[in-house]
């Protein structure tokens, strides 16, 4: 059986990639690279589709009710598009592309979804609190050595760390 | 000088979009689209995550800071967060138990999305459900607390009174620890490799 791992690329040579990526978004762009911030998107503009009037008394929805469109968000938006397409694409070199619900063999496909969703859920609020997820606060947070960005990583890994022991079930 | 593209302007968003299949492509080769290596971190049995993500931090941060000593780059034109010391720090560790419960970060399942990874759809799914319940309890739970503890656009320089290169040259002297610390421990404690 041919090793699969081998088809990874080696870790040091794909955060140089990255590193690369980083520096490329600031540099053409002056934004940091993003995951959240698309979705978060997606649910303020139809929130503000769907329920309008409820949105101008909310203060989170309201902003997403202006026709103005803060190019911010839709920059994230174009950029998390551009993610799924990457992704694709070395996917399908790597012969990658199957669908499935991956999980460990020692729990069933119905409980992988369900914490899936539930760490979702954690990650949906986490993000508008902590200002931006592992890429669009961690990440690009440390590359410009805002305090922000270390502080955050630091919380997840630290508090994943700490979880880690009443999850093991999940993955090991 | 950079930012090249102005902000909202169409060749913006089409950098945007190649930016993306950039980064989608590093973390799909890197394996981040499986939510079994990324768990691994946390066990000990992988440790690509914090191999790729600190490498990555630092050449950025590296690379940032040389082209603004070319003086093609200003740190104050482009995006800076505030630094909230509080809610950064418990967003972050609401995000740490998502993290370990669902196997994926926010990009990270976009790639398992493009993988073909259900799971990954159905992480992306809660991240709504989670926006979107934080958007309904916004102004009785989070808008007070959001705000508190600013101390304003901090970098790590400004508040350890180093200069910036000299933050950076820690940082990095600091992630080749932690490199060779975890491998260290994979190997001390024996931790075997896990099939997926």
């Amino acid at each position: 059986m041919e090793d699969k791992s081998k088809k990874f690329m080696n870790p040091y040579l794909a955060g140089v990639l990255l590193g690369f990526v980083i520096i490329a978004a600031f540099f053409f762009s002056g934004e940091g690279l993003g995951g959240s911030g698309a979705v978060k998107d997606a649910v303020r503009t139809t929130v503000a589709k769907i329920a309008p009037s409820y949105a101008e008394n909310n203060n989170y929805f309201k902003s997403a009710v202006d026709s103005e469109h803060s190019p911010i968000k839709t920059w994230l938006v174009f950029e998390v598009l551009g993610v799924l397409i990457g992704g694709v694409i070395s996917g399908a070199f790597a012969g990658r592309l199957k669908l499935m619900i991956e999980h460990s063999p020692k729990i069933s496909s119905k409980k992988r979804i369900i914490f899936a969703v539930l760490g979702g859920i954690l990650f949906g609020i986490g993000s508008q609190l902590g200002r931006g997820c592992t890429s669009g606060a961690g990440l690009s947070g440390m590359a410009v050595m805002s305090v922000s960005g270390f502080l955050v990583v630091a919380a997840i890994f630290g508090t994943g760390y700490l979880a880690a022991w009443f999850f093991r079930k999940l993955w090991i | 000088m950079a930012p090249i593209f102005q902000q909202g302007s169409e060749w913006n968003l089409l950098a945007a979009l190649f930016i993306g299949i950039a980064f989608g492509f590093v973390l799909e080769r890197a394996g981040f689209s499986t939510s079994r290596k990324l768990a691994g971190v946390f066990y000990g049995y992988d440790f690509t995550v914090l191999k790729v993500f600190f490498t990555a931090a630092f050449t950025a941060a590296m690379g940032l800071l040389y082209l603004n000593y070319f003086g093609v780059f200003n740190y104050e034109l482009v995006w800076m967060p505030t630094t909230y010391v509080v809610p950064t720090l418990v967003g972050g560790a609401i995000m740490g138990v998502g993290f370990i419960m669902g196997g994926f970060c926010p990009g990270t399942s976009m790639c398992g999305i493009a993988t073909g990874k259900i799971d990954a759809l159905a992480f992306v799914g809660g991240i709504a459900i989670g926006v979107f319940f934080y958007g309904v309890s916004y102004e009785w739970l989070w808008e007070d607390f959001r705000l508190t503890t600013n101390i304003g656009k901090k970098t790590m320089s400004e508040v350890l009174g180093i200069s910036p290169g000299i933050a950076v040259l820690i940082f990095i002297i600091f992630g080749l620890f932690v490199f060779w610390l975890v491998d260290k421990v994979k190997k001390e404690y024996n931790i075997k490799d896990v099939e997926y």
